[in-house]
């Protein structure tokens, strides 16, 4: 039998999870990478990654079990890694940039799961080890359970959800005041012509560098948000189709709008945990025969799904599934 | 879609419906046939080991031709074999019961490493009606010890290294150039960065795959008594002739159902580029469905002793003759973009698209060719990688990357820097191996790319005005 | 109106017409300026000054390399080598920022208006020296508001005098080409500009909006803005301009008032071929096709 309300429930649950969380972070940069500044990032994964190893090295290799140190390392990681990819690439055709920063994410990972660096990064097992400070300063019982209707939390669940959901409180309004003030004016104007902005006086490369920076940090934020929900940092969950995930995510939403990578990511994670619990419960109670599909093959369907949405949305609604057509349809390249 | 009537707009109409089913039809069949895999036979008491190595992407794939003995507690021998291509030896032993499994230590090939040297026997203990299982933990790198001392296996500088490394890259390089070219041509012409050309790779090396195990129709269990190449498998260079004919059909399909109409449209470069990314992605799952996440081997030539050259460098034929292969079609795509009429229109539609077209070359004629001729390369090239290294579904990303650093180095969208670009992508990774562990060496080529970005990021063949 | 040019042609009254005369008062001083396509040498300018306040007109026939001296001039392409002056200034590799913030201003062939923006933004996007747009600044409404208002009622000035006011909140994007001419134009101005480079201003505009437009580039005169443009068209080249200069082959080879530039005979040469009163031989009429087609590419190139 399927059981609807399990799977209305996990849905529900996931929609306002750390996951969902990290992936509004992680694509609000994106949203200022190509939404609103108009750069390819194809990388953004590398960016989660190295803020997430930012923050965990902060408080196992350095020895340093302070979380607030551990949260500016990441930062500081993920603004280092922004300038090595955008000083070279940013005078150059966009697709550059994509690139740059998909082989850089790949480096990224390649190297965080090396033998050599097993030592400081874990290696292929990763970092395990660094949760403690972040849960001293739970307020939470670790051991009680909160919730209500179908929403439900353990202690040490609850507090990375309510700290994560008012970090993308002041994220997304940071980006809101960025974007309508006069910064905000000079990045659209670049991702609109570069060279009107040049002819104007502004500095085209040193904004892109800014906006290049200020997205990395927020998927260097995402990356500590996944790190911390999930108490361990795996090299090999910072796969390059990952960053994908966080395209669809803002696709979803719609290009260049403030709230839409939190709307996609939302979206998302409902509409992805219900195919997923749907699929095995359809398999597991043998209304799919699994000589067909077995239950670890729902997870690579799910790829299907996002490859195929990222293709057609992208052609057929580019400003998402709220958006209004008539913004797009000023887009002559 | 313009209407020049209403007859032939709906003939029209109706013949792009079949296109498009069959054309479907053609990448479901192909998905089906790729799904029903083999099914191995079970036999009851028996001792079965798997010997598995980590590869650069943490795939744990199959260790071929190691040797294995096993025998009593009291070393009476019992039977003996050597794994197969998925590192998997299964032997009968005649009673459930305790036995020793030795490992042959001079049949572990280069570049795999006993993770603990002093344990080449293990006991098994077989159950009645359960296999027994032999544990031995592979590695790619040498042992280390407490110290963090290499124990045994290094290869370190040498001048006969340097020369099989080089020997090596240049290999890598002759295949990654002719599986570039497609995407620096679609570049030149189109200005498209096609994310999925490592997929059109993918595709060849799994093609390739099927036909050499199941020719056209073997998977199904009921069809595998034809005779090649319908039933049972064709000799892989049958196997690989066809996966370029199919990669050709690829190329063809997606120009004809994606980036045709995208152009038409008028859909901007930026928003085909996200397009790419998902066909990328969707194959690459599609791929990971039908052929399972374990890397595996062909069938044919995979062992093979080398050769030895001028006491230097040793080669083994089939290195030899696809090498030489894949440099005599460089030099024939060289040629043919040289001479022919029709490639001559390709650089003059990558110099100048609008004077191209105004002087009355059929622009769009021109790239369907290269889109086909481009995923044939593609699949070929990939095809070979697949030969020299390991069939798995996310290969083609991963050479993707390394022909990403080829072409910007040499130049995007020039056929020949490509080429160069790639030699020295390939000798590059090949060589760093000297100083660098194996499984960090595409790294390297990857921080090439980024450095050459700095210095010179039109490439070494590039003109200065493509990039601005 | 006609006293108004009377009195600006007056410093040049007394030039003599030839390439690189040096002027009363220049704005922008050129020296050995050299760029080259490959082989092809696409400018080659020894000497060449423009004077203030006055609207001096680029012209020279196809491939005459006037683009891209002008990108040269505007800091969009680099020189092989070369001079600049630019009010007084010696400007060795110029960015285009770094000129717009000292006071040189440019439009383009193809206009470039910013789509997905609203004819206000776009106008508010020009002024210079903006607080808010620092990246920390920017967090702060306070610190830019006061200024942002004044920008904004400077903005409605200019698209007042520009007769824009009506499509202020538009997307500029909605805009027909003449329209965007115009747009570009009152926006260079939000910089406060010395020296206005304008890349056929004309071209691709409706006849009845190029009186207008006309009117508007000697409307920037008027107040003190020099201006320098490329075009084709001759009849707007008499109409509005002081002084011409003519390029071909990448040269500068003739320079004077606009009547005086119908009668030079290296002008005629250029624009109509060395023999044009003897008819081409075969050999001749395809060499001549040949360099055209050649600067069609390096055109092409440039476009890019």
């Amino acid at each position: 039998m399927i059981d609807w309300g399990f799977i209305f429930s996990q849905s529900l649950t996931q929609a306002i999870d750390f996951n969902a969380i990290a992936f509004v972070l992680a694509a609000m940069g994106i949203n200022v990478h190509f939404g609103y500044a108009g750069l390819l990032n194809f990388g953004q994964i590398g960016f989660v990654a190295v803020g997430a190893y930012g923050f965990g090295l902060t408080l196992t290799w350095f020895g340093i079990e302070n979380v607030f140190v551990a949260v500016l390392v990441g930062i500081l990681f993920s603004v280092i890694f922004a300038l090595l990819l955008g000083i070279p690439t940013l005078r150059l055709r966009a697709d550059y940039l994509a690139i740059v920063t998909i082989a850089a994410a790949e480096i990224v990972r390649l190297v965080a799961r090396s033998t050599p660096l097993r030592p400081i990064t874990g290696g292929a097992e990763g970092l395990n080890q660094f949760i403690g400070p972040f849960r001293d300063l739970n307020p939470f019982s670790a051991s009680g359970t909160y919730g209500f209707g179908p929403w439900s939390y353990r202690g040490t669940q609850l507090f990375v959800i309510v700290v994560g959901w008012i970090l993308v409180a002041f994220v997304v309004w940071m980006v809101w005041q960025l974007m309508r003030s006069p910064w905000g004016r000079v990045v659209k104007a670049i991702r609109e012509d570069e060279d009107a902005a040049r002819a104007l006086g502004k500095n085209a490369y040193w904004y892109k560098l800014q906006a290049l920076v200020l997205g990395g940090v927020l998927g260097g934020l995402g990356g500590m948000v996944l790190a911390v929900g999930n108490a361990s940092i795996q090299p090999d969950f910072f796969a390059a189709p990952q960053t994908f995930l966080f395209w669809l995510v803002l696709i979803l939403g719609g290009v260049g709008r403030v709230w839409s990578p939190v709307v996609g990511a939302v979206l998302y994670w409902v509409i992805i945990t219900f195919i997923r619990n749907l699929g095995r419960q359809l398999v597991s109670a043998g209304y799919v025969p699994t000589s067909v599909i077995d239950t670890s093959q729902i997870d690579q369907i799910q790829f299907w799904i996002v490859g195929l949405s990222l293709a057609l949305l992208m052609v057929f609604r580019p400003q998402g599934i709220f958006g209004s057509r008539e913004e797009m349809a000023l887009d002559a390249r | 879609m313009t209407v020049t009537g209403s007859g032939t707009a709906s003939r029209a109409g109706i013949r792009r419906r079949w296109a498009l089913i069959a054309a479907f039809g053609f990448v479901v069949s192909a998905v089906l046939i790729l799904v029903s895999g083999p099914v191995a036979a079970q036999e009851s008491e028996t001792i079965t080991t798997q010997l598995r190595v980590e590869n650069d992407e943490g795939e744990r794939i199959g260790v071929e031709g190691i040797r294995l003995v096993v025998t009593t507690p009291d070393e009476e021998p019992v039977g003996e074999g050597v794994t197969d291509a998925d590192g998997v030896l299964t032997l009968d032993v005649p009673s459930s019961g305790e036995y020793l499994m030795t490992i042959d230590e001079s049949t572990v090939p280069a570049g795999v490493f006993l993770r603990d040297p002093t344990r080449t026997t293990v006991s098994v203990n077989v159950l009645p009606g359960q296999p027994g299982r032999a544990l031995f933990a592979l590695s790619p790198t040498p042992p280390i010890d407490d110290e963090g001392t290499v124990i045994g296996g290094s290869t370190g500088f040498s001048g006969r290294a340097l020369a099989q490394l080089t020997t090596e890259g240049i290999k890598l390089g002759l295949f990654l150039a002719m599986a570039a070219i497609g995407l620096s041509l679609i570049f030149g012409t189109t200005g498209l960065v096609n994310f999925a050309h490592g997929e059109m790779i993918g595709w060849g090396m799994l093609m390739a795959y099927f036909f050499n195990f199941y020719g056209f129709a073997g998977a199904f269990g009921f069809l595998s008594g034809l005779p090649p190449p319908f039933g049972d498998g064709v000799n892989l260079i049958f196997a690989i002739v066809l996966a370029a004919i199919f990669g050709g059909l690829l190329g063809y399909a997606m120009d004809k159902i994606v980036f045709a109409p995208l152009r038409k449209r008028g859909v901007s470069l930026i928003a085909q580029l996200v397009v790419t990314i998902g066909i990328s992605i969707f194959l690459r799952y599609v791929y990971l469905f039908a052929f399972g996440g374990v890397p595996r081997f062909y069938a044919d030539y995979t062992a093979q002793t080398g050769v030895e050259f001028f006491g230097l460098i040793t080669i083994t034929p089939k290195d030899l003759v696809t090498a030489t292969l894949s440099l005599l079609i460089l030099l024939g795509v060289g040629a043919f973009l040289t001479f022919t009429r029709i490639g001559k229109a390709m650089r003059a539609v990558s110099d100048n698209r609008d004077l191209a077209e105004s002087s009355g070359i059929d622009v769009q004629k021109v790239i369907r060719f290269i889109w086909i001729a481009g995923g044939a390369l593609a699949a070929l090239g990939g095809a070979f990688l697949g030969l020299s290294e390991v069939v798995s579904f996310n290969s083609g990303f991963r050479f993707l990357l390394l022909i990403f650093a080829g072409t910007i180095l040499g130049g995007l969208g020039t056929a020949y820097g490509a080429l160069v670009g790639c030699l020295v992508v390939g000798i590059g990774v090949q060589v760093s191996t000297l100083w660098i562990p194996t499984e960090l060496k595409n790294v390297g080529a990857l921080a090439i790319l980024i450095v050459a970005l700095v210095i010179r990021p039109q490439g070494l063949l590039g003109k200065r005005e493509r990039i601005g | 109106m006609l006293d108004d040019t009377a009195t600006a042609d007056a410093p040049l009254s007394r030039l003599p017409w030839e390439p690189g005369v040096s002027k009363p008062d220049p704005i922008l001083v050129v020296d050995s300026m050299r760029k080259a396509f490959g082989g092809l040498v696409a400018v080659d300018v020894d000497h060449l000054e423009i004077q203030r306040g006055l609207i001096t007109a680029l012209i020279g026939p196809n491939g005459a390399g006037k683009t891209t001296f002008f990108n040269l001039l505007t800091g969009f392409d680099s020189p092989d080598r070369g001079k600049v002056v630019f009010d007084g200034e010696s400007i060795d590799n110029p960015s285009p920022h770094n000129l717009a913030q000292r006071g040189m201003v440019r439009t383009f062939q193809l206009t470039k208006a910013l789509t997905k923006l609203s004819v206000i933004e776009n106008m508010k996007l020009g002024a210079k020296n903006q607080k808010g747009e620092h990246f920390f600044s920017a967090l702060v409404s306070g610190v830019w508001n006061d200024q942002e208002a004044e920008i904004e009622s400077k903005a409605d000035e200019l698209l007042a005098r520009f007769k824009m006011d009506h499509m202020r909140d538009e997307y500029s994007g909605t805009l027909s080409g003449g329209q965007r001419k115009l747009l570009e134009m009152a926006r260079s101005l939000m910089a406060e500009p010395h020296l206005v480079m304008l890349d056929e201003p004309m071209a691709g505009v409706n006849p009845a909006l190029t009186q207008s437009l006309l009117e508007h580039v000697k409307g920037l005169r008027d107040e003190g803005i020099t201006v320098m443009f490329v075009e084709h068209d001759m009849d707007v080249v008499r109409d509005i301009s002081d002084w011409v200069v003519v390029m071909a082959e990448g040269r500068i080879i003739a320079e004077g008032p606009p009547e005086s530039i119908g009668q030079n005979k290296a002008v005629i040469d250029a624009y109509l071929g060395v023999h044009h009163d003897e008819a081409l031989d075969l050999d001749e009429e395809e060499q001549r096709l040949a360099d055209a087609q050649q600067a069609t590419d390096v055109r092409a190139e440039e476009d890019e």
